[in-house]
């Protein structure tokens, strides 16, 4: 069997406070996950229990404490070439226009600047942005900003997509759309995908298996759902399926007492 | 009427020259002498002696520009002055503050010197400079440079400091190397701290021309260092307002600049009336 495209083993995160050195947190601890290549992944968890430090473990962003990183059988060194990472928070250079920003990555790679341009430019296109390439971040929507950025992450053709919480930050029908255009984009290429979100519902109507997290400190998967629902799916009609509903359920069921105990040691906190 | 003339933008220039006309309005009756009778010195004669007078300041640089047309040679060394000392000191701030910025640990030793250097009064250093690099045009542009350095330093450390952490992974995981991540995220994003320094600095360049004061054989400073000598007010202010009229010529030179880097920013309210 080929080598996963992503397989973390016993990865600890401590982070120390710069000011009280006393003070460390440990963030996540024993996680073994891994990506097959071609399959996509979710990760579901409480608020604050390091889902996306695994993402920046895995990008080569950060460093473990403990444990190790192997992309496609090689343990990782700096941060991840074959990985494509979409933020959470806005990650377009509000100095460029979108399509410069989409050729970014091409220029970092030193491709020919006329060749650079016709492909972001098609890449603007297959995100519906075709007309939207001198726009700067500022002057765009929060939806197409989004859309912006997926395409300055994939016209890199990264064999791995890193995503946190992408579209959290949009409205439900532009986030409909948008979980339906990366599904698609997907299921032309398969990247494996490893998804963070906290919504359990876009968890399961886009991924081959979902990972619950437990709470933090010192978070751990603690159980793994096979999604067997037929593709290609449209993450609106998948959510009235049977099968969907009981996945739903059994997951749920599991997340449930780990979100109350997340809440309860934010209460404690504050 | 007052419609017409309202403060908006389109009449903004109308209002700022109208505030000036007035500004030397009021300077010339309070100054002329016989206009009014005096309320502050013994005779009429007072006022003009200490404040000089708009009419005869005009003279003088009319002199200055077209009937003598001996400002030039002075002028010329002057601008040359300040404009080397902020080219200089913009670039030395410029890359010692993207240096310090990405090298924490130099930052960390440095620290302690860069706050002694900019708390020093650097005027003082004039005379110092002026023993190191003559009285000709180098120890003039030396102070400049200690002057702006700072501003657009600091600036520059800012900066590059607020550079926002996701805009920076974003481009390392787009594959940007060291020397890419410079030109490409941490320059763009430090430009506008840049340029704020930049219009604080056009006038502290100016400041540092004024080492012409304290020595020299031409400049602008020079003539009004030798004025002062014989108590011709009108012509120190004559000086001044030449100065500061250039001053401005450059800050707007700075600013358009500036728009023109800048487009990528936000800016308030462009919606448009229809």
């Amino acid at each position: 069997m080929a080598a996963p495209a992503i397989d973390l083993q016993g990865v600890a995160c401590t982070f120390v406070s710069k000011d009280h050195p006393g003070q460390r947190y440990t963030a996540v601890q024993g996680v073994d996950l891994s990506v097959g290549a071609g399959e996509f992944v979710s990760v579901v968890g409480p608020t604050g229990c390091g889902k996306s430090t695994l993402l920046n473990v895995a990008a080569g962003l950060l460093a473990p404490s403990a444990g190790s990183v192997q992309i496609f059988g090689e343990p990782l060194t700096g941060t991840n070439r074959r990985a494509g990472y979409m933020f959470q928070a806005e990650s377009l250079m509000p100095w460029r226009t979108a399509l410069q920003n989409v050729m970014a990555g091409l220029q970092f790679q030193g491709v020919a600047q006329a060749e650079a341009r016709t492909r972001a430019q098609e890449w603007l296109a297959r995100v519906g942005l075709a007309d939207f390439g001198d726009r700067y971040p500022h002057q765009m929507s929060g939806g197409m900003r989004k859309r912006a950025s997926l395409a300055q992450t994939l016209v890199l053709d990264p064999d791995i997509i890193l995503m946190d919480e992408p579209f959290s930050a949009l409205d439900i029908q532009t986030r409909q759309l948008m979980e339906n255009e990366v599904l698609s984009l997907w299921q032309a290429k398969k990247k494996a995908v490893l998804f963070i979100t906290h919504d359990l519902d876009e968890a399961i109507a886009m991924s081959d298996r979902v990972v619950v997290m437990s709470a933090g400190p010192a978070s751990h998967p603690m159980g793994e759902f096979a999604i067997a629902v037929p593709r290609p799916r449209d993450v609106a009609e998948v959510k009235t399926q049977p099968r969907f509903l009981e996945l739903h359920a059994a997951i749920w069921g599991e997340l449930r007492e780990e979100v109350l105990k997340g809440y309860a040691q934010q209460l404690k906190k504050a | 009427m007052w419609n017409l003339i309202k403060p908006r933008p389109a009449t903004l220039r109308l209002w700022q020259l109208g505030l000036l006309v007035l500004l030397f309005l009021f300077w010339h009756v309070m100054t002329r002498p016989g206009l009014i009778p005096p309320f502050m010195f013994d005779n009429d004669k007072q006022a003009a002696f200490f404040f000089g007078e708009p009419i005869k300041i005009f003279g003088v640089i009319r002199d200055w520009f077209f009937i003598n047309a001996d400002i030039y040679q002075h002028l010329w060394v002057t601008l040359a002055e300040i404009v080397m000392a902020f080219a200089i000191g913009a670039a030395g701030g410029l890359a010692g503050g993207l240096w310090l910025a990405l090298s924490p640990m130099a930052s960390a030793i440095l620290d302690p010197y860069i706050k002694a250097m900019n708390a020093m009064p650097r005027i003082i250093l004039a005379p110092i400079f002026a023993v190191w690099f003559g009285l000709g045009m180098g120890s003039k542009v030396a102070l400049g440079v200690t002057l702006v350095f700072f501003i657009v330093f600091f600036n520059v450390y800012q900066g590059v400091k607020e550079v926002s952490p996701v805009v920076l992974s974003s481009a390392r995981m787009l594959g940007a190397s060291a020397r890419q991540l410079l030109r490409h995220v941490y320059l763009p994003s430090a430009t506008s701290w840049v340029f704020s320094s930049l219009h604080t600095s056009v006038g502290l360049a100016f400041v540092g021309a004024v080492g012409e004061y304290l020595g020299s054989s031409q400049g602008v400073g020079y003539l009004i260092l030798q004025a002062e000598g014989s108590f011709d007010i009108n012509t120190v202010m004559a000086g001044i307002l030449v100065l500061t009229a250039f001053a401005l010529v450059l800050d707007e030179m700075v600013g358009a600049i500036e728009k023109r880097l800048m487009v990528w920013q936000p800016k308030v309210g462009e919606t448009e009336k229809l």
